[in-house]
């Protein structure tokens, strides 16, 4: 039973109105939701690094992201001379609008979203392919080697990762027999009478930390910071870019950042699922954005707690993680769920071999950490030229 | 991970790929300072590495050529800021050997402890840039900030000043120390060695950090004196050279401590010398503190005007980041006739094209911060 301001079509008006008013509500929701999270990083980095933070611009800081917006917006708009003009100045759009796009399919309670696809899932990570187009026309058009290099980074690097968020997710809607992430949620829902589903985090470990690497990757956050390395190429693509075309890419981080912490606990936490909201004091939907809202900031919240604590992979290791370790292990357990699913065994089969995945990981990870360094010595111009005769 | 030249070549033939060349510096997040070096990359790969320096030249020795003795002081700070008690005490053994002039003992005490706390200052520094430059968000470097801001405030308690105290005197010191010295110096020794343990916690513990810096521009022990590599990059390839055990000055024959080695001269063994470096210091602050003599500090004989006749004197020391050595020449008068300095850093930065080549633009810059440069201290 959702509020009747987002049952279809609002007041009986025609569709397409009904979509651009949503549309507009979730874009408002959205430029506030990320001014305050850069309001938030910057707090929450803070504190984990001893600092204060913002604490001058109104109660502790609070307007800090409006004083960012206005000193942005009021920021020249240089475009260098080198540049590709329309590349330039349309690769912010372009990186904008899937994150935007994908807002559209994404469901804060139930039946509170833009629309309810019915390809929901399919959907998001179909259009957030798109992204890497803006990412790249950033790069090459800027005329400024780090950007050059910071799109061309970006651009392998998210095609890679790109194939194990895919199918981490595809296991997960195996499981589930639905790609509508209402559907998704629902099915995570505790109801007795209904089956007992858990979260696909229990059912599924090994997908979800595919899916969080990978998410990371896909953001561009620590410890995949690769294309964006402020200490190496000072920004990457977006390093030539000033005032409001900047804060698009700001814009876009965060945004897809919040995208991104939504969709996963939708699809791994349950999202907006309440066990039985039934007997709870209030409307269900209050109850509903609620719980959206605290697992979408645990979510960003652990996003930034890596952000602070790890150091940046290079560029090999990214993608030898990504195409030796991730995608195997992904593919091996969207084999081992066909199996389960096919044969329908017990539900507690697949958190079994699926646990067995995760540690598996973890324990590659770690043993990958204490071996000793093979002969294989990197970065001496000695061994360059015994190599060459 | 190599250079391929034949391959390279093919691949020129085949695709028509070029080169690139990425200017890195004079300002950069990376480079520590207003260093330059222009790279050229084949995709990742640096094939080849051009630094540039003397952006910060200010010329020091024709500064301290053309000044009273006691007037340079000051210059010599600002070689290796972020340890700028090594470079005075150098500098002040220098003149105090052309004059024959005594320093009282408890100004030697004095004197080791304040270079050893700026040895420990200047590690934190190359701990937090360090993690910064691997990708570390800054937290490495407020951690290390913390404890760098508690040893300044006790330099400006101290002197008067946080990076350039300007404390020590030719014959001695500028003044004693403050009264509560003692248990100040002793709580600074806990705030420490509580922030070396939480860079250690936080860079040694990460498996992505280790991952990084092992194996990452080797270098051997012949190669490295060679080069002239000195300081704790030398000592990483695993040859226990330290000036303060090889050739003691000042009081450090009586500390007892030891020298830590690296194994392969890796950027790892480089960071852990480091690392371990500043727990040894923080065992000689301590024996300072417990052997610390009364009585002057300054040499009471000491003329109004320094004259010294024909003379001239090579003094060694370990600075934070290698032999930190000065040459000095005297022909009457009150001006030295002539002051060379023979700075690490600038040495230890010849090693950089021959580590740098090779890598990848990531492992480069890395690399950079590996050798602990101090801009200062390279231009003079």
């Amino acid at each position: 039973m959702g509020l009747f301001l987002f049952s279809d079509p609002l007041f009986g008006v025609w569709n397409w109105v009904d979509a651009i008013i949503r549309i507009v509500i979730v874009v408002l929701v959205m430029t506030l939701v990320v001014m305050y999270l850069t309001y938030g990083e910057r707090k929450l980095v803070a504190r984990f690094q001893q600092r204060l933070g913002p604490t001058k611009t109104g109660p502790a800081g609070l307007l800090q992201a409006f004083a960012d917006t206005v000193k942005l917006a009021a920021k020249e708009d240089i475009r260098p001379t080198n540049a590709d003009r329309w590349v330039f100045e349309f690769a912010p759009y372009l990186t904008f609008i899937p994150v935007l796009m994908v807002l559209i399919s994404l469901p804060f309670a139930r039946d509170w979203g833009v629309r309810d696809l019915s390809l929901g899932l399919f959907y998001v990570f179909a259009i957030l392919g798109l992204n890497i187009v803006g990412m790249l026309m950033a790069g090459l058009g800027s005329g400024n080697k780090y950007a050059l290099l910071g799109g061309v980074r970006a651009a392998a690097q998210m095609i890679s990762y790109e194939i194990p968020l895919v199918l981490s997710l595809l296991s997960v809607a195996m499981i589930a027999g639905t790609l509508n992430l209402n559907g998704i949620a629902a099915i995570q829902s505790f109801t007795p009478e209904e089956g007992q589903f858990a979260p696909f985090i229990f059912l599924q470990p090994l997908a979800f930390l595919i899916f969080f690497t990978a998410m990371l990757s896909e953001l561009h956050r620590a410890p995949f910071d690769i294309p964006v390395a402020e200490s190496e190429i000072v920004g990457g693509y977006f390093v030539e870019y000033s005032g409001m075309r900047w804060s698009m890419f700001q814009l876009t981080e965060y945004a897809s950042m919040w995208a991104f912490s939504v969709f996963g606990s939708i699809v791994f936490f349950g999202g907006w699922a309440v066990p039985d909201t039934g007997s709870w004091v209030g409307p269900d939907w209050a109850w509903q954005l609620g719980i959206t809202f605290v697992k979408s900031v645990a979510w960003i919240v652990a996003i930034m707690w890596v952000r602070t604590t790890v150091p940046r992979l290079r560029i090999d290791q990214l993608m030898s993680f990504c195409w030796k370790i991730l995608l195997p292990m992904s593919i091996v357990q969207l084999l081992m769920n066909g199996f389960i699913l096919i044969y329908d065994w017990p539900h507690i089969l697949l958190t079994l071999t699926s646990g067995a995945g995760a540690a598996a990981l973890v324990a590659i990870i770690i043993t990958r950490a204490i071996r000793r360094p093979k002969n294989k010595l990197v970065g001496t111009y000695r061994q360059a030229r015994a190599a060459a005769q | 991970m190599t250079v391929w030249p034949e391959e390279r070549a093919q691949t020129i033939d085949s695709f028509n790929t070029v080169d690139m060349t990425i200017n890195v510096g004079p300002q950069h997040p990376a480079t520590h300072g207003v260093f330059r070096m222009v790279l050229t990359v084949d995709g990742e790969v640096v094939v080849d590495c051009e630094p540039y320096i003397g952006y910060l030249h200010r010329g020091l020795e024709k500064l301290t050529e053309n000044h009273d003795y006691r007037q340079s002081m000051g210059w010599w700070d600002r070689t290796d800021y972020l340890a700028g008690m090594c470079c005075e005490g150098a500098y002040c053994m220098a003149v105090e050997k052309l004059a024959g002039l005594e320093v009282p003992e408890r100004a030697e005490y004095i004197r080791v402890m304040m270079m050893e706390l700026s040895r420990i200052n200047s590690h934190f520094m190359f701990l937090g840039a360090f993690g910064a430059d691997v990708g570390s968000f800054g937290t490495s470097f407020v951690y290390a900030w913390r404890e760098r801001e508690r040893i300044y405030d006790f330099f400006e308690e101290v002197s008067g000043d946080r990076m350039f105290p300007t404390y020590f005197r030719p014959g001695g010191l500028q003044a004693d120390l403050p009264e509560n010295y003692e248990s100040r110096v002793r709580w600074l020794l806990g705030s420490i060695r509580q922030g070396i343990e939480d860079l250690d916690g936080l860079l040694t513990g990460n498996e992505i950090f280790v991952e990084r810096c092992r194996g990452l521009a080797p270098m051997t022990t012949e190669r490295a004196i060679n080069l002239g590599i000195t300081g704790p990059i030398l000592r990483a390839t695993g040859l226990p050279w330290d000036l303060r055990k090889a050739q003691p000055y000042s009081v450090y024959d009586r500390m007892k401590f030891e020298i830590p080695v690296g194994e392969q001269g890796d950027i790892f063994d480089r960071y852990f010398v480091r690392l371990s470096e500043m727990y040894q210091s923080t065992k000689i602050i301590e024996q300072c503190l417990d052997q610390m003599p009364k009585g002057l500090v300054l040499n009471p004989d000491l003329p109004k005007t320094l004259r010294i006749d024909n003379a001239e004197c090579y003094i060694r020391t370990e600075g934070t980041k290698g032999e930190y050595g000065v040459y000095a020449m005297a022909r009457g008068g009150v001006k030295p006739y002539r002051m060379k300095l023979r700075s690490p850093s600038f040495c230890n930065l010849s090693a950089l094209r021959e580590m740098v080549v090779g890598s990848y633009v990531a492992d480069a810059i890395i690399i950079l911060g590996s050798l602990d440069i101090v801009l200062g201290e390279v231009d003079k």
